[in-house]
């Protein structure tokens, strides 16, 4: 992706390469942060295409205070507030409390009676690595379908902040959420993914 | 630091957000466990591995209407 300037003077400028490069590059992130506000995938596709037209109209405007991302996620977010207030959808991001409990099975680890209490009862089994092309699809199919069975909010903090590369900071600001509580939801997620990784590679995936 | 509490913590060690008494334990922790060193190096991969994938996109027709829309939209 280019780098904000270019990719604002292209906005301004009508560069149809630069905003179907933009289009292609977070729409998706979008429609899944989209999804959280509104109840169905249509809704959420309409989010997303009231946000871009949103964004033509206001590129004259941004300033450059925060990356364009983040201005034009910003924007999703009102429109799709607006928007999931009139569907009585909005799953609220602020009042939720983080998910309770170990995000790794307690029965990995030893009990209180052993002399090692917590620790591993068997180490997790190294994977292998993805060189080979046909392993490294299966796996990327394995990631896609995790992140699929995720909860909603789970899935927007993990495509934001290892999808996006959004920082913590930005995530927050975005979702409205505390340090901790994002935190507590993007460890969930990657430990969730993690797990069907580890499925993946210690059943079907192992005779690489 | 018990190994099961260090699982619960990989991700604010990945984000440098754990406070330096906690992250001394936890490095020290990683520096004598196997099984704690292998599961942060597959939180590692499971985080390159996730940034690997692209979300799904549009629909098609919202993609042509929103280029159309791009093309036609007024500019002074
Ligand atoms: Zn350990």
């Amino acid at each position: 992706m280019p780098s904000d300037d270019v990719l604002v003077a292209g906005l301004r400028a009508g560069d149809e390469e630069t905003f179907a490069c933009l289009l292609n590059g977070w729409s998706g992130s979008m429609l899944r942060l989209a999804r959280t506000f509104v109840s169905t995938a249509a809704s959420a596709e309409e989010v997303v295409q009231d946000t871009w037209l949103a964004v033509f109209q206001g590129i004259g405007r941004f300033e450059g205070r925060s990356s364009l991302q983040t201005w034009v996620y910003r924007i999703l977010v009102n429109v799709a507030r607006r928007r999931g207030t009139h569907e009585q959808r909005t799953v609220p991001w602020t009042s939720l409390l983080p998910d309770e409990g170990p995000t790794v099975d307690p029965s990995r680890f030893r009990g209180a009676e052993d002399p090692y209490p917590g620790g591993w009862r068997a180490f997790p089994e190294r994977w292998p690595t993805t060189e080979n092309e046909v392993l490294a699809h299966e796996v990327r199919a394995t990631v896609a379908a995790a992140i699929e069975k995720l909860p909603p909010r789970q899935q927007v903090v993990l495509t934001l902040r290892d999808i996006d590369g959004q920082s913590a900071d930005d995530v927050c600001v975005l979702l409205g959420i505390s340090t901790a509580n994002q935190r507590v939801i993007l460890h969930r997620a990657r430990a969730a993914v993690r797990g069907h990784l580890e499925r993946y590679f210690t059943t079907a995936g192992a005779e690489s | 630091m018990t190994c099961a509490e260090l699982v619960e913590l990989v991700t604010a060690f990945l984000d440098g957000a754990l406070d330096p008494e906690t992250e001394e334990r936890f490095v020290h922790h990683l520096s004598i466990c196997e099984g704690c060193d292998i599961y942060v190096e597959q939180m590692r991969r499971t985080v390159a591995e996730v940034g690997q994938v692209g979300p799904e996109g549009l629909s098609g027709e919202t993609r042509d209407r929103l280029l159309d829309a791009f093309r036609t939209f007024p500019r002074d």
